[in-house]
């Protein structure tokens, strides 16, 4: 039951970070590639229809999260407050931003809200990178398998660190040039003419940094967490995942090239799925490691809830899952092609 | 202030603003699938046009339920770890599954409903109308299943490692005050609903502009609304308090000021509870009343908060006491003019009644302070416990989180959602000013997507 579980919650967190994360990404893109008026409203209708279904991945894998480990919900979530509630107030910016900026048609209003959401989706896709990278990091777990971590204390990774070091600050840096790249594959995909050609130009440049940052990154996370490798030698089958993320990295340039933006953009969304299946097997059967004492990690075992919940569970995640996706195929389809800014509508 | 302190105001305050989003949306989604049923059967556009206009209302309501909401899920982890490690193999069952069933469903086909009315059929159109509608009550059934399990836990199971989980997954979901308080609840969000799509009637007609759908609005909204306040009343807020009588006598006690138990007990209408004394100052009350609403017969005895020890007493007793007031007291007054403005209806003199118009356009607001009364009654008269009868309020929070710390964030809410009602109020007038009309024509050829609050 806990390795589903596990699991289940894996592919729920992947789905957010591939769904949200070009929404993600078009936001951070957008004051660098949008030059007028009606770009920036192309860049906002190509996400407009779905950003606020790709969210609800959060909050379903959210909700997931605390009902198959509770202890790890409640811990993770108190432990961390502070980044917590700066994304909450940075999710509730970025929904603002998204659907209000349209509707008073004047320039301060929209440069503001245009200014909002490039800012909000910047600073989420840092805070989410570096979330990511403190529970590999570790945190300092107590006897009671709580923590309070504060922004930052010294920036070193010691044994009193705080969420924000120079390890967790490069795993926002790599979410930060990892959902830019996502971002300008889905512009290619769906914005017409001059929009595409600068997104596609971005995706060139962006992919230089991903590939650097994404090789800093794997010893940086060996250095700091060297028990991250022991499933690794334990299982030499799992060095695939990380062949397979050089791979779709090679994918996302090449199929650039040869102008296949649909199979670029898929080359990203598994890119990133690759790099979270390859953090959560370097984890696994670990939930949030212990940065002072392995034997405080919480662990899958002393996490898991009741076995009648979860028995049950499976059940209707299995129908939730079917029906989820088949709401997502029918929107995507309905919303498929290059979007437009006609002007005169929309206000 | 202690960190217990300032984390129940925390979850007081979020909770008390996202509800006022949820609250027109559920009931709105009802009026606009009733609004397009109507057109789908006489062929009538106005009432395209009128449900048309309400989407957008609904939109904009929906994206700040949405953003509010998400904090709301949240908070659980943040601010009551102790609870949320105890609990989270029962609510957190309904929390995940209100995400997988009733959000994805609700924002997909509000995406179909709102862009893709020319390129579905109007059955088709009409399905997607009726799916959001369902979405939103889904939603708002887990949710309630969660709070309903707080109120009246059922079905639980205590693990070794101290722990709850679901013993009964069906038992859970069928918890009867769950179904009650169900009811009660979505019948007060059609209020909302009704009252604000009848006062928009009355605002137009009393300006005289968009004066045909001013005469569907206040139609729609006086029969609504006439309907849901009786039912607000009986059954389902009578049902309701009877089976809180049964399971939250102390609650009861302290919602109806009665500090001695007693036979024949009264219904004070009016008073102010003075807790030292252990009297209501200045009592306007009818004897027996309450015995009879409660028991069925006058001479039942009811007991006071004499009957419990000190420390099972709701410790915001005065709150209590008003909150509840507030929201029968208002539920009068809503029945009372509904009755008044369907006559007038029926006799085909409301529109032209002015004197009629003004209170119909001033009562809008009264249906959300119902609502929040209501919830502070069910909240507070739950105190001191956090799961009645099982985890004590004051062992729920989180342990390592600073009364500091929740007060940053308390703030930052405050001044976060004090610029998200400026907007809100703006854009809601904006759309009012405009009036429906302008929902003809903004139907473009080809639909293209926009965003959500946006057609
Ligand atoms: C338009 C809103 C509205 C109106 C007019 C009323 N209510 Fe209500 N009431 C609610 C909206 C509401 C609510 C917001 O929906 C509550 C809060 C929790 C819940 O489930 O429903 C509620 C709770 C609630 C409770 C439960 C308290 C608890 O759980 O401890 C009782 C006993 C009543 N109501 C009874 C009444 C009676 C007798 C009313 C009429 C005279 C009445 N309500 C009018
Ligand atoms: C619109 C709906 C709601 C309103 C207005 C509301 C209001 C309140 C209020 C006023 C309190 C503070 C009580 C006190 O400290 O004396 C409170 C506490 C709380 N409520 Fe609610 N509530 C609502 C719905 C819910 C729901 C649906 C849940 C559960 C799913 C819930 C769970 C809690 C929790 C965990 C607390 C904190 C602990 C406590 O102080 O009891 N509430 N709520
Ligand atoms: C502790 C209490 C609550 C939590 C955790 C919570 C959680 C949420 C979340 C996460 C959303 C956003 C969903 C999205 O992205 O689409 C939301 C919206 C919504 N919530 Fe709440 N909520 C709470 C209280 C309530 C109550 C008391 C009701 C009604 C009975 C309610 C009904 C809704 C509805 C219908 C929506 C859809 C959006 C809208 O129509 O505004 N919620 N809620």
């Amino acid at each position: 039951m806990g390795f589903v579980w596990f699991w289940i919650v894996a592919v729920m967190i992947a789905a957010y970070v591939v769904l949200d994360g070009f929404d993600l990404g078009v936001g951070i893109l957008s004051p660098f590639l949008a030059r007028s008026d009606n770009d920036r409203r192309t860049l906002i209708r190509s996400i407009g229809p779905v950003w606020d279904g790709n969210e609800v991945w959060l909050l379903a894998g959210g909700g997931t999260l605390y009902f198959a480990f509770p202890l790890l919900y409640a811990s993770s979530f108190s432990g961390f407050y502070l980044p917590l509630m700066i994304v909450l107030w940075l999710l509730i910016m970025r929904g603002a931003s998204i659907e209000l900026r349209m509707h008073i048609d004047h320039n301060v209003w929209r440069s503001f809200f245009d200014g909002l959401f490039f800012v909000a989706s910047a600073l989420l896709t840092i805070f989410f990178g570096a979330a990511l990278a403190n529970v590999i990091r570790g945190v300092p777990l107590g006897q009671d398998s709580y923590f309070f971590l504060p922004l930052w204390t010294n920036w070193r990774v010691g044994a009193n660190p705080g969420i924000l070091d120079w390890y967790t600050v490069i795993g926002g840096v790599v979410a930060l040039v990892a959902l830019a790249t996502h971002g300008a594959l889905w512009i290619v995909l769906k914005a017409p003419g001059q929009l595409e050609d600068r997104a596609r130009r971005a995706v060139t440049a962006l992919w230089i940094a991903l590939l650097l940052i994404t090789l800093i990154s794997l010893p940086a996370t060996i250095a700091v967490r060297p028990s991250a490798l022991a499933n690794y030698r334990a299982y030499p089958i799992l060095f695939v995942i990380p062949a397979l993320v050089v791979a779709t990295l090679v994918g996302i340039l090449s199929f650039t090239k040869q102008n296949k933006p649909l199979a670029a953009f898929l080359s990203s969304c598994l890119y990133l799925v690759f790099m979270l299946v390859g953090a959560a097997a370097g984890l696994y059967p670990t939930l949030l490691p212990s940065s002072t004492d392995p034997a405080r990690d919480i662990t899958i075992a002393g996490a898991l809830a009741g076995p009648h919940s979860l028995h049950v569970g499976l059940i209707w995640w299995s129908i939730g899952l079917v029906l989820a996706l088949a709401y997502f195929i029918a929107s995507y389809w309905l919303f498929r092609g290059k979007v437009t800014a006609d002007a005169g509508y929309g206000h | 202030m202690n960190a217990l302190l300032l984390d129940r105001i925390h979850f007081a305050f979020t909770v008390t603003y996202h509800y006022l989003f949820p609250q027109l949306t559920m009931g709105l989604a009802l009026l606009m699938v009733i609004m397009k049923l109507i057109a789908l059967r006489s062929g009538d556009e106005r009432w395209n046009q009128a449900a048309r206009f309400w989407a957008k209302i609904f939109a904009i309501n929906f994206l700040l339920g949405v953003v509010t909401g998400i904090p709301m899920e949240f908070q659980f982890g943040t601010n009551w770890s102790e609870f949320a490690r105890r609990t989270g193999g029962v609510i957190g069952q309904p929390l995940a599954m209100e995400g997988v069933f009733a959000f994805f469903l609700e924002s997909t086909f509000l995406g179909l409903f709102l862009f893709g009315e020319k390129r579905l059929s109007k059955l088709a159109h009409f399905g997607a109308a009726t799916m959001v509608f369902v979405g939103s009550w889904i939603s708002g059934f887990f949710i309630i299943v969660t709070d309903a399990w707080m109120q009246h836990p059922v079905a639980q199971r205590l693990l070794p490692n101290g722990t709850y989980e679901v013993a009964s997954f069906w038992k859970f979901m069928l918890n009867p005050w769950a179904w009650l308080q169900y009811a009660h609840n979505m019948c007060g969000a059609v209020v909302t609903a009704s009252f604000v799509v009848a006062a928009t009637g009355a605002f137009y007609l009393l300006e005289k502009s968009h004066q045909e759908f001013g005469r569907l609005f206040l139609k729609t909204g006086v029969i609504a609304g006439l309907i849901s306040c009786v039912v607000q009343i009986f059954p389902t807020g009578d049902f309701h308090g009877r089976y809180v009588a049964r399971y939250q006598p102390a609650a009861i006690a302290g919602m109806e000021g009665l500090f001695r138990s007693q036979k024949g007990a009264p219904v004070v209408l009016i008073g102010q509870p003075d807790e030292n004394a252990q009297t209501i100052d200045n009592p306007l009350a009818v004897n027996d009343v309450l015995s009879f609403i409660l028991y069925g017969t006058t001479h039942a005895e009811v007991k006071g908060l004499d009957a419990f020890p000190r420390d099972q007493w709701p410790t915001a007793l005065p709150l209590l006491y008003y909150s509840y007031h507030i929201m029968a007291g208002l539920g009068t007054w809503f029945v009372l003019l509904m009755l008044v403005a369907a006559f007038l209806l029926w006799r085909g003199k409301l529109y032209n009644a002015r004197w009629m118009l003004w209170p119909i356009l001033l009562s809008f607001p009264l249906p959300y302070v119902a609502n929040t009364a209501g919830w502070m009654t069910a909240e507070i008269g739950r105190q001191p416990w956090l799961v009645y009868g099982l985890i004590r309020t004051s062992e729920g929070y989180s342990p390592h989180v600073s009364a500091g710390n929740a007060l940053f964030t308390l703030l930052g809410f405050l001044g976060m959602y004090s610029v998200l009602s400026i907007l809100w109020i703006v854009l809601v007038y904006r759309f009012i000013r405009t009036g429906p009309a302008a929902a003809a024509v903004a139907i473009p050829a080809e639909p293209q997507p926009a965003t959500l609050t946006t057609v």
